[in-house]
């Protein structure tokens, strides 16, 4: 089954890409944008038909890979 | 002494490495990231560059490279590791070393040189330095060292910041801090302080004519703690 991953910086830590982009959108026009936070996406194909079992999986590899949890915090979708 | 240097795909400052510790008295060896076995070493040393692309998160892959799980090993048991730049992130990553190594503050690749004071000197790599304040170079895209206040108090108390950015006096503050980096850290120990990570590289300054001697007092130096 297909398990979706995202993973965002968490609250109080600097995120200069997402900033950069807010105000690329502020110049572009779209003056009511007051935060962008930047996060990434993972789309993962796991060999389990049980989805507990295949949401497990997927926790630990979020927390031994797919993200740092000293700056970032991950949620299965 | 024995030394070895670690290379996962995209180093690209182990050579000079391998350089910088043989002109200094090192046996060194080269060991590549697929080993599983460590040859007999008093130094192991993760180089510079971008390994395994800068994947996910820079260090992230190399920080579960077969060879890394005895690098942990000696590493837990006292063993010497140093970490430069790409090394540096990759130590973050497995957890050796607090942190973590975030973009520059500016969103740019930095390349350039800049002085870092040595912040504690009972340890194997700073005892008996002759500068405290060191002119080295850097060159990274991820290099703004931060940690949680909780972690930051932990490792100000333990006296593990080995390095900070600072200017020609040794003076650290927000004009010199290069990439936005907590506290102006360049690098930081573990507790015991075997373990050392920093974003400068000291094996770019060993040419008396081309690039400065201060890379060599720290080579020098850690070969004389080392003996």
């Amino acid at each position: 089954m297909k398990v979706k991953v995202i993973v965002t910086l968490k609250n109080g830590v600097l995120d200069p890409q997402g900033k950069a982009i807010q105000q690329t959108l502020n110049g572009m026009g779209f003056s009511d944008v007051n935060e962008v936070r930047q996060g990434k996406y993972f789309d993962i194909e796991v060999n389990e038909k049980d989805e507990k079992k295949a949401r497990i999986k997927v926790e630990n590899m979020c927390n031994q890979l797919l993200a740092n949890l000293v700056i970032e915090n991950y949620k299965i979708i | 002494m024995k030394s070895s240097v670690i290379i996962f795909p995209g180093s690209n400052c182990d050579r000079d490495m391998d350089v910088a510790l043989n002109k200094f008295g090192f046996k060194n060896k080269m060991v590549w990231h697929g080993d599983v076995n460590l040859p007999k070493s008093d130094l192991i040393v993760l180089p510079g560059g971008f390994s395994y692309g800068d994947y996910l998160r820079c260090g992230s892959i190399a920080g579960k490279s077969r060879i890394i799980k005895s690098v942990i090993n000696f590493a837990n048991s006292g063993g010497l590791v140093l970490g430069i730049c790409n090394g540096f992130q990759i130590l973050t990553e497995t957890g050796l070393l607090s942190g973590v190594l975030q973009q520059n503050k500016n969103l740019e690749f930095i390349c350039k040189n800049v002085f870092v004071k040595v912040g504690d000197q009972k340890n194997k790599y700073f005892k008996n330095i002759k500068k405290e304040i060191l002119e080295l170079h850097i060159a990274h895209n991820e290099g703004n060292y931060f940690c949680s206040l909780d972690e930051l108090k932990s490792i100000q108390d333990n006296s593990q910041i080995a390095v900070k950015y600072c200017d020609a006096n040794g003076q650290s503050n927000e004009a010199s801090n290069p990439n936005g980096a907590l506290n102006n850290i360049a690098g930081v120990f573990n507790k015991k302080k075997n373990i050392l990570g920093m974003m400068p590289h000291p094996e770019r300054m060993i040419d008396k004519y081309l690039s400065g001697e201060d890379g060599s007092f720290f080579f020098e130096n850690l070969l004389g703690n080392l003996k």
